[in-house]
């Protein structure tokens, strides 16, 4: 059975209609890189895939349970997702440390102690053992995308969704960050990506799927997508970013 | 300045009864007004219209009302209705209430804020509306709402001489009746306009201190 599952999917800011009836699954270790040019609403289906945004028309199921902003089960969706966010959104308030092991021991009820183990593990894991202390204010936009990876990973999810999570860095800074995210896909770990990394969908994605104004124009092995388009509107998006 | 000195001494005690009644009143109606204060707030930001329009028309009501009208209604008119308080008490739920609307508005800016972005990454990792509110919000809200805050208390300071009216012997008050059986208006009231600067002075050097750090960043 597959992870994550959307079918017929709509989802409508008042009148202005941005998704426009989904179907895609993502199974189980899968890594799925959802591009497509800005405004055609990428980040509007994660956001709904995790609750954070409703949706009007469809289902979305996250390991068989479906996801419904109104009902208790929405806090069992979010303990199986963790989001990495475009603009890291780390608690600036609190330490590297801190900010890693807020859920489990907020969330989770996990000890203090043995989440500080695992927290500290997973700064290491992502490159920062030696920033534990620090404040995001006191970090490179790179290290504070590291930083919020550790903290997504803290929760230990079944799958991880990340928007744009090298948007907001500047150039020098983006293959620290791939790099991580690489290392996760090689463990096996399930990934939805929205990016505009074409190099890295290329290398790391099982799947594509290229949406334009809120309808999946195509999807497919990565290779496949991104080497041989079908689509008039995919072609031109390819070479734009190209 | 020699009879000053003298009558000073004299004075100062019993002015140090009123201004021990204008700490507690003072402490007592700002501890009210946060903790109301921050349930006004926290009910306008609830996302339930029901608990937002209840706390919207409350705060409008007290903020429509003068203090001093709502002194009277505490203390002279609730016993009509079989609650009895005495004068300090009155004076400290009437002020509490009073200044809790103005409190709720300086938390609910501070509470608004703060990046949305803050909420949604609470809510990923599994938060609930209150554990965001308390381990993500309101601790970044805090710092926003110091400055402020720290304004609200020097105007209770001074407002709490409004507890003269409904018959609280506190500074004000206490400086009024020794002058009125001593003559001695100009050493009275110098010595109580003394003593209030004495309080309100410190706080009002926080607060700038508060506000240039909170500039900084
Ligand atoms: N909160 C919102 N309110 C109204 N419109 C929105 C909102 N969020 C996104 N949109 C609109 O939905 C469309 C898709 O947005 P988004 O999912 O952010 O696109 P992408 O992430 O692909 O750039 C855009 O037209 C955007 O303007
Ligand atoms: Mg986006």
């Amino acid at each position: 059975m597959a992870l994550i599952e959307l079918a017929g999917v709509r989802k409508s800011f008042g009148t202005l209609e941005v998704i426009k009836g989904f179907d895609a699954t993502v199974a189980k270790g899968e890594v799925v890189c959802i591009i497509g040019p800005s405004g055609s609403g990428k980040s509007t289906i994660l956001r709904c895939i995790n609750g954070l945004e409703s949706y009007q028309g469809g289902r979305i199921t996250v390991d068989g349970i479906h996801v419904d902003r109104s009902q208790r089960s929405i806090a069992d969706v979010r303990m199986r997702l963790s989001m990495v966010f475009q603009r890291f959104n780390l608690f600036p308030h609190r330490t590297a440390l801190e900010n890693v092991i807020e859920g489990p021991i907020h969330v989770k009820r996990e000890g203090r102690e043995s989440a500080t183990a695992r927290g500290l593990a997973l700064l290491e894991r992502v490159g920062l053992g030696q920033k534990a202390e620090s404040y995001p204010g006191q970090l490179s936009g790179g290290q504070q995308q590291r930083v919020a990876i550790a903290r997504a990973l803290a929760m230990q999810p079944q799958a991880i969704l990340f928007d744009e999570p090298t948007s907001a860095l500047d150039p020098e800074l983006v293959g620290e960050v791939l790099a991580v995210m690489r290392g996760l896909a090689d463990e096996g770990m399930t990934m939805v990506v929205v990016t505009h990394e074409m190099g890295f969908a290329r290398e790391v994605a099982d799947r594509v799927i290229f949406i334009d104004h809120g309808i999946i124009v195509e999807q497919g092995a990565a290779g496949e997508v991104l080497s041989n388009p079908q689509h008039a509107r995919t072609k031109d998006f390819l070479r734009r970013i190209l | 300045m020699d009879s000053f000195l003298k009558q000073s001494t004299e004075f100062l005690p019993i002015l140090a009864q009123g201004l021990w009644l204008t700490v507690l009143v003072t402490i007592g109606s700002f501890v009210l007004s946060t903790v109301l204060g921050l349930v006004w707030a926290l009910m306008r930001v609830s996302g339930s219209r029901v608990l937002s329009g209840i706390a919207r028309v409350a705060v409008n009501v007290i903020r429509g009302i003068p203090i001093i009208v709502q002194l009277f209604y505490i203390y002279f008119v609730l016993p009509d209705f079989g609650i009895s308080l005495t004068a300090l008490q009155a004076a400290i739920i009437g002020l509490g209430i009073a200044y809790s609307a103005y409190q709720a508005e300086n938390f609910r800016a501070g509470i608004e804020a703060i990046d949305r972005g803050q909420i949604e990454a609470a809510q990923s990792i599994g938060m609930g509306w209150w554990l965001t509110m308390r381990r993500v919000i309101l601790p970044q809200a805090f710092r926003i709402v110091l400055p402020p805050y720290g304004n609200t208390m020097v105007m209770m300071l001074k407002d709490s001489s409004q507890a003269s009216t409904i018959t609280v012997a506190e500074l004000s008050l206490q400086g009024k009746l020794i002058a009125s059986s001593t003559f001695q208006n100009t050493t009275v009231f110098t010595l109580v306009a003394m003593l209030y600067l004495c309080m309100s002075l410190p706080l009002i050097f926080l607060v700038s201190h508060l506000e240039k750090r909170a500039a900084k960043g």
